[in-house]
């Protein structure tokens, strides 16, 4: 085992440990707290794999805005008592469960019986510039939607948590 | 030796985990939350096949990005659809937002 097999058991550890402990809290601030683990956890997924840039944007995105965002929003819908903000429902939970074992088996059987002909790109290539020259580049329609799509839903969301005037 | 696969079985159960969330919760914050652990899991999807099968560009990098940018549109607005409906009917509960049903 040499040290990258090490770095993805314990990501893979900390990334699935958070994302267990988001559906198993009951108590609704503690499971966004382990949401942030989690998004963590693929962030340094990205930084394994080279993707610096997109592991940067993910620690100030999600862990960072994202994250805050959820928080403050549970802050302000709080209404019963903390532990109790997160059960699951008493029989959905079963039907759920099920539908997420057969998904995880079926995908990953798929996933086994696979043959991909890859091979790792080479680590010291210039990522940052790619994607730079893609972004302005062939895509430059999609980040400019993906621009305007950020304004305008941040304008809905202020719109809808103000709410409207009372006639 | 952890290859390409391992990390699309790892993503695999993040998503199921994401499912089994969004299935059972009551909590129309922590249904979010879950859908939030789908999107990381296909980023990681995203990213593990521009590591490994596609070489020679970045687009899945790019994918990722722009799937991060989608994602934090449908927070905000998502959280700000919560906060709205939680000042009129006192609840988050996710079954208590039958005002469409028939």
């Amino acid at each position: 085992m040499n040290m990258n097999d090490l770095v993805f058991i314990v990501l893979g550890f900390i990334t699935l440990l958070g994302a267990v402990g988001v559906v198993s809290f009951t108590n609704i601030v503690h499971a966004a707290l382990s949401l942030v683990l989690s998004f963590l956890g693929v962030a340094g997924f990205y930084f394994q794999m080279q993707a610096e840039f997109l592991g940067l944007v993910q620690i100030m995105v999600y862990a960072g805005a994202i994250s805050v965002l959820i928080i403050f929003a549970i802050m302000l819908v709080m209404d019963r008592d903390p532990n109790q903000t997160n059960i699951s429902h008493p029989v959905n939970r079963w039907w759920g469960g099920l539908i997420a074992l057969l998904f995880a088996g079926i995908i990953g059987f798929a996933i086994r019986e696979s043959r991909f002909t890859g091979q790792a790109g080479s680590p010291d290539a210039d990522r940052v510039g790619q994607l730079a020259e893609l972004v302005l580049g062939n895509y430059v329609i999609a980040f400019e939607i993906a621009a305007i799509l950020l304004l305008v839903a941040v304008v809905g969301a202020i719109i809808l948590a103000k709410g409207a005037k009372e006639q | 030796m952890i290859g390409f696969q391992h990390y699309l079985l790892l993503a695999t159960v993040l998503f199921a985990v994401g499912i089994y969330g969004v299935l059972s919760k009551r909590n129309a914050v922590a249904v979010l939350m879950s859908v939030e652990l789908m999107l990381n899991s296909v980023n990681l999807n995203f990213v593990a096949i521009n590591r490994y099968l596609v070489t020679d560009h970045a687009v899945g990098q790019l994918f990722a990005l722009i799937v991060i940018v989608v994602a934090a549109a449908e927070v905000a607005v998502g959280l700000a659809l919560i906060i709205s409906i939680f000042r009129q009917r006192k609840s988050v509960n996710l079954n208590d937002f039958n005002l469409l049903k028939w």
